[in-house]
């Protein structure tokens, strides 16, 4: 076990080592950030000045390396743009991305599942048909069209929700939340679906699949017979069977959803990490995202080494497979 | 309170309301931005924009009036005692936000700040040498040398409260390298007619009016919510749902729909920006070969070429102001004179290229980015077809300035685009000395082109020292006419720029700097 675990944290340590080195070298080739940051006004000297303080001069070797070396102690340096500290500003922003991935989260189960579990069961009828063929729509639309036309329907015409932003937060502690206030609360409404509507559409497919497979199986057929009403047998029965894999791909998927998230937040406004990360483009702040890369990247990581490290602890045959 | 109102009036009004509880007269403007201000220190960095809107909390010495005039703000008064010292008589009865006197250790102490070594704005006062206190209300600044547009610069440098900057440690600028963030990166403490309430970065910054302001408010403004909003579309349908009531950076192709909504109203100008062409003149193209482009007969083809009342009418849809030479009417140095736009004309070109010696035209690189200037890629694609039609062959290189503006800088660009607006001097000599200049020390960082016109530099050099104003703008016009003549640079227009406001607003002026300056606004 312990031949395992040191494995699969080295494995995880290249990872990060890789996706730091690539993001570094692609950072390199967007542009040059002192041009964006002076105006019109800044001398020669001034230039040059700045690019040697932002460390620019020195060769690319030495500036990875020193990327390294400190992103290990948890410093990502300081934002070319704002000058603050790169972790502390992400750490600000994460609270914002994360309530919303929870949010969308959430949606998706409790929409999700029930519509899964309703195109199982009643196959044949038209409502059935009519979730698969939305879900369709679910998973093609690209999510800023998705977000655009909530924005135009919900704000625009029935003004029922904000368009933008986060509305008031409450801090405790360094976390900021917005679900305690009611401005809060109905901001989070419309980015939180524009999210999950992907995420819906895989929750329901993926139930519908589990589902039409257990109620093939056998304790499914003896329930019948021995009279438990339809009722019982689809949501205690079947349904319970079926949601084990769910919960391992929600926990999966929330990785993905703070990576994408970057979508919906530059649609929404909203403050989180994505925006700050599609900002730093704007303006070739490279700490940002080398920063944003890696704790994206570390999170997919830490997700996945723990389903790894989880179903090694309960399938043992997991870990015989390595030696 | 709220209870009476509809259900969309309670949302939009929302936050706004529950803040500003029992004044019956609030008037709160709610900014709808395109992006954030970069940090509440002005002088974290050179960002005009930060720097204009942290004009509404703190003051310079001297400041723009609705004309874009220099007019006293913290000084009542200013003369020239000695070829290098300037002396300003400071303003009575001014008090900071803290309740602090404005007295000339401010100054001092804001001047020390500014030109510090490790101060990423100190480029924005080029000739600042020292500044000493005479008494409370008079400070003597001595300049490098003798140098005419010392108001100018002024205007950007906003003073701080002494006493603060020692109590919270902020003598010093942030400084990058450091890594140190100054306790002015999240504090204010200024004289302007707004005081800081709140920030929250990349969320909202709000500013309460300042009931002790030294000048008589022309605004009736208590309230303003800063709130940035990068997407456009979004920015639009904010305004729309009367969540946001001012949008400084309307997109072109949202007009019609915002003039078309009744609670709304568009408000549209040409910018300061002239928008511009500038050629590689170095001995060699960039793909290598003899640069045709050094012959004037070649440049001049080139701009008869080009039709700018079609791209005028087809490309900006009349909204941009075709531009003769290279700075916009209100700029001080522009001529009347110079101003006028050469006329299309395709035989007289390719006749001109053929007597140049290029008949069959030549290979060229011509470098746009897509995101700097309004439509950019389309009128760059225009261009590009107009120069075709001579028998040009221009290679379009159209991409995001971030990528463009190294190849621009470098030399790798034959053809490009270029916008100047002179700020945040406002005046001519910014374009002589940044762009026009051999590029030789500090002078000619815009010289993307590496040419050298020797009475454009002297003309220049000259007017950088000239404290005659009517003599230095006369040497300012000539060097635009020798630019003419020569098309060093090829002018193409003044770009659009829209407002637009909530129709609940009385005065609402529009500057043509683009910058909101909210103390003129009333609601």
């Amino acid at each position: 076990m312990l031949a395992f675990l040191i494995k699969r944290f080295a494995n995880a340590i290249f990872v990060m080592l890789s996706v730091s080195f690539i993001a570094f070298m692609i950072f390199r080739f967007v542009g040059d950030p002192v041009e964006l940051m002076l105006n019109e006004q800044a001398t020669q000297a001034q230039r040059d000045d700045l690019r040697a303080k932002l460390g620019l001069d020195r060769p690319f070797a030495i500036q990875y390396g020193t990327f390294v070396a400190n992103a290990a102690k948890g410093d990502f340096g300081i934002s070319f743009r704002n000058q603050q500290d790169v972790l502390a500003m992400i750490a600000e922003r994460f609270p914002a991305t994360f309530e919303l991935v929870i949010v969308a989260t959430i949606i998706s189960l409790v929409v999700g599942i029930p519509m899964g579990v309703i195109t199982a069961i009643r196959r044949q009828t038209w409502y059935a048909e009519a979730m698969q063929f939305t879900s369709i729509i679910g998973i093609s639309l690209p999510s800023f069209v998705v977000g655009i036309g909530l924005i135009l329907i919900f704000s625009v015409w029935l003004g029922w929700f904000p368009a933008f932003g986060r509305g008031e937060t409450v801090q405790i502690g360094w976390w900021s939340t917005g679900l305690l206030t009611q401005s809060g609360r109905m901001s989070i409404i419309l980015p939180a679906l524009s999210l999950s509507l992907f995420q819906i559409t895989l929750v329901m497919r993926l139930v519908r699949a589990e589902m039409l497979e257990v109620l093939r199986s056998d304790f499914i057929k003896f329930a019948r017979a021995r009279g438990i009403p339809a009722r019982a047998i689809h949501f205690r029965h079947a349904l319970r069977n079926c949601l084990m894999p769910v919960v391992t791909m929600t926990a999966m998927q929330i990785g993905g959803l703070i990576a994408f998230a970057l979508v919906t937040e530059t649609v929404f406004q909203w403050p989180g990490m994505g925006l700050l990360f599609i900002q730093a483009v704007t303006f070739v702040d490279v700490p940002i995202m080398a920063a944003y890369l890696c704790i994206v990247a570390l999170i997919f990581v830490l997700l996945n080494t723990i389903v790894d490290v989880t179903y090694a602890v309960i399938d043992p045959r997991l870990r015989g497979a390595d030696n | 309170m709220i209870s009476g109102l509809g259900s969309k009036a309670v949302l939009a009004v929302g936050l706004a309301t529950a803040f500003i509880g029992t004044g019956s007269m609030a008037e709160t403007v709610r900014w709808g931005a395109p992006r954030d201000i970069v940090s509440l220190d002005p002088y974290s960095y050179g960002d005009s924009y930060t720097i204009n809107f942290l004009n509404h909390i703190y003051e310079g010495l001297v400041r723009y009036n609705r004309d874009l005039k220099i007019e006293p703000a913290l000084a009542e008064s200013w003369e020239i005692v000695g070829p290098t010292t300037w002396r300003f008589k400071l303003r009575e009865g001014v008090e900071f936000h803290n309740g602090n006197d404005f007295t000339a250790e401010d100054v001092l102490a804001s001047l020390a700040r500014v030109s510090d070594p490790s101060s990423p704005l100190k480029g924005n006062l080029p000739a600042y040498k020292s500044a000493a206190v005479v008494d409370d209300r008079t400070i003597d600044i001595e300049l490098t040398g003798p140098y005419p547009l010392l108001l100018n610069d002024l205007t950007n440098i906003h003073i701080f409260d002494k006493d603060w900057l020692v109590e919270n440690n902020a003598e010093k600028p942030t400084d990058v390298s450091a890594g140190v963030e100054g306790y002015a990166t999240f504090n204010a403490n200024g004289t302007g007619p707004f005081k800081l309430e709140s920030r929250t970065p990349e969320a909202q910054t709000i500013l309460t009016v300042n009931e002790g302001w030294w000048d008589e408010a022309q605004h009736n403004l208590t309230r303003i919510e800063f709130q940035p909003i990068t997407s456009a579309a979004t920015r639009v349908a904010a305004l729309l749902s009367g969540e946001v009531d001012f949008v400084d950076s309307a997109p072109v192709q949202d007009l019609p729909r915002l003039e078309a909504a009744t609670n709304l109203k568009v408000l549209e100008r040409t910018d300061l920006r002239t928008v511009m062409l500038g050629f590689n003149r170095r001995d060699e193209l960039v793909a290598g070969g003899a640069n045709p482009m050094n012959d004037l007969r070649v440049r001049q083809a080139m701009q008869m070429a080009v039709d700018m009342d079609l791209i005028h009418d087809k490309v900006m849809r009349g909204k941009s102001r075709n531009a003769g030479t290279l700075v916009a009417p209100a700029i001080p140095g522009y001529s009347a004179d110079l101003d006028t736009v050469v006329p299309a004309d395709a035989d007289k070109a390719k006749a001109l290229l053929t007597e140049a010696g290029y008949p069959d035209g030549f290979e060229f690189d011509f470098v746009c980015t897509n995101e700097s200037y309004v439509n950019e890629e389309q009128f760059c694609q225009a261009i590009a077809s107009m120069w075709s039609r001579i028998g040009l062959k221009p290679r379009l290189d159209i991409g995001p300035t971030a990528k463009q503006t190294p190849k621009r800088a470098n030399g790798q660009a034959d053809v490009y685009t270029i916008g100047w607006a002179t700020l945040p001097m406002l005046d001519t000599y910014s374009i002589l000395i940044q762009m026009l200049h051999s590029k030789e020390g500090n002078a000619g960082v815009f010289n993307w082109g590496g040419w050298s016109y020797p009475e454009i530099d002297r003309l220049t050099d000259a007017a950088g020292v000239e404290l005659d104003n009517d003599k230095r703008l006369a040497m300012e016009t000539e060097a635009l006419k020798i630019a003419r003549d020569e098309i060093v640079m090829m002018p193409l227009h003044q770009q659009p720029m829209a407002w637009a406001v909530s129709s609940g607003f009385g005065d609402f002026p529009q500057f043509p700097d683009n910058k909101p300056r909210l103390w003129y606004v009333t609601k």
